[in-house]
């Protein structure tokens, strides 16, 4: 057996365990929330490291016949292919792990710039929106007011970051929640979060079917916003953003709701202590967490109202160490192949 | 020292306020004579900002009559409604305008987190964390 068969074998191996026990104990795990920095990261190192394993395991097998290296392999098989004639052991099988690999290969990249592209031209059609509908807030540059009853607060990535807060949240929070909620979105901007925002979310569009990917996203979705709420805590104390979070998330805000004519639509909030029970929900899609035993907005107070501290430097560094080995396994793997 | 952006804005309060098309020329006019006198706003200036309206697409002429005349593709309620959409993540599209601070909820997880804040005010001698207005 030759070492690029043993890689192949590895490979696929590690992509096994990425593709499932690795991210189902690290969705159910509790420590996250302690450091959500770092499991954004190890979120990460999953999926490239699984991506890169599933590829070269692939990869691997089917250049075995041609080679007994990787890059050698890849160098002489093109020129094979147009000439002929073909290794005698290259059956079927290899060519279709090859095939798989480039259709594989391509589909993830083609996915990553379509959903970049696509909120790209989201963002700044919306920014356009906001631009015309919208008034700036006197003193405080880069922060919008839309006329909505409905509490939103969110912000805009992009060469002139804006932070967009709608009437009805300015009416529900008193003031220093409110500054909660812009540093807690100022927080999104500083870290970047969209970035890695739109690479889960185009590795969960490019594979529908892999539950693991789906799970990822959520549960970066979260991560993402307790990193913001972290941010925030530098500015204000934990009871005001808990507060803040779990006033906005618990006002009822009934679903935009296009009138059969198709014009105008109505936002209405409705009595948030009230009968809400029932009332559609449809307007936010929200999305079960997963492993999370929480949803996201509670988990997101509990641990404003019951705060522990941070993972200690041994254990965030031995999280960090394990997620660079998973990353270095295939990368060494493959080159030493 | 009125922006693109506040100039922008103006014509669209102006187009969406009637239906009836108007040419840039009389745009200007009425938009000067509302704003500070001796703001005399230039005709090309004008027919920028509508073409990049029409770019946008919030604007919209008719070709066929000389000068052009504008008029809104749609109502204000239509895009303050799109935009909504957009901002409360109705659309398919999550990651666009970036995680909004926070989602919905259901009744069961609002009761939780009652609950959660009310234990938290009962330890401490803070005043009431849920505002009872």
């Amino acid at each position: 057996m030759n070492s690029m068969l043993i890689a192949s074998v590895l490979l696929a191996a590690l992509a096994v365990l990425l593709a499932w026990p690795v991210p189902v104990l690290l969705a159910k795990a509790h420590w996250p929330s302690r450091s959500p920095g770092v499991a954004l990261g190890v979120w990460s190192a999953i999926a490239l490291a699984g991506g890169f394993s599933m590829i070269g395991s692939l990869v691997t097998f089917g250049l075995a016949p041609f080679s007994s290296s990787l890059i050698r392999g890849l160098r002489e098989l093109p020129p094979l292919f147009v000439t002929g004639p073909l290794p005698p052991d290259v059956g079927l099988i290899q060519i279709f792990a090859l095939s798989s690999a480039a259709l594989l290969t391509a589909h993830l990249l083609l996915n990553l710039a379509v959903t970049t592209t696509r909120t790209e031209r989201q963002r700044r059609r919306h920014r356009a929106l906001v631009e015309l509908l919208s008034t700036p807030l006197q003193g405080r540059p880069g922060t919008h007011i839309i006329d909505s009853p409905a509490p939103v607060a969110y912000c805009l990535p992009g060469a002139r970051t804006v932070t967009v807060l709608s009437e009805g949240l300015v009416t529900l929070l008193s003031t220093d929640q409110l500054e909660a909620v812009i540093a807690h979105e100022r927080g999104h901007l500083r870290q970047q979060h969209h970035i890695v925002l739109v690479a889960f979310e185009s590795w969960r569009s490019a594979l529908p079917w892999f539950p693991i990917a789906t799970r990822a996203q959520v549960a970066v979705s979260l991560l993402v916003e307790m990193l913001a709420d972290d941010q925030s805590r530098r500015f204000t104390d934990d009871e005001t953003l808990a507060q803040a979070i779990a006033l906005v998330g618990s006002a009822e805000t009934e679903a935009i709701v296009r009138r059969p004519n198709g014009r105008a639509a109505a936002v209405a909030l409705a009595d948030r202590r009230g009968a809400g029970v029932g009332a559609s929900s449809g307007g936010s899609s929200r999305e079960n967490a997963g492993g999370w035993s929480l949803d996201p907005v509670t988990a997101r107070v509990a641990r404003l109202v019951h705060p522990e501290p941070p993972l200690n430097v041994a254990t965030r560094a031995f999280i960090v160490g394990t997620a660079v080995v998973m990353l270095a396994i295939p990368t060494v793997l493959l080159l030493a192949s | 020292m009125a922006t693109l952006g506040d100039l922008e804005r103006s014509i669209m309060e102006r187009l969406w306020s009637s239906d009836e098309p108007v040419s840039a020329a009389e745009l200007r006019d009425e938009l000067a004579h509302k704003t500070s006198a001796g703001n005399e706003l230039a005709l090309t200036t004008m027919l920028t900002v509508l073409s990049r309206l029409e770019r946008k697409g919030f604007v919209d002429r008719n070709r066929k009559v000389r000068p052009h005349l504008y008029y809104a593709v749609t109502t204000r309620a239509d895009h303050t409604s799109e935009l909504l959409q957009q901002a409360l993540g109705a659309e398919p599209d999550r990651a666009a305008a970036l995680a909004h601070f926070v989602g919905q909820v259901t009744p069961q997880e609002a009761e939780t987190l009652r609950q959660l804040l009310d234990a938290r005010a009962s330890e401490s001698p803070a005043p009431s964390l849920v505002d009872p207005a």
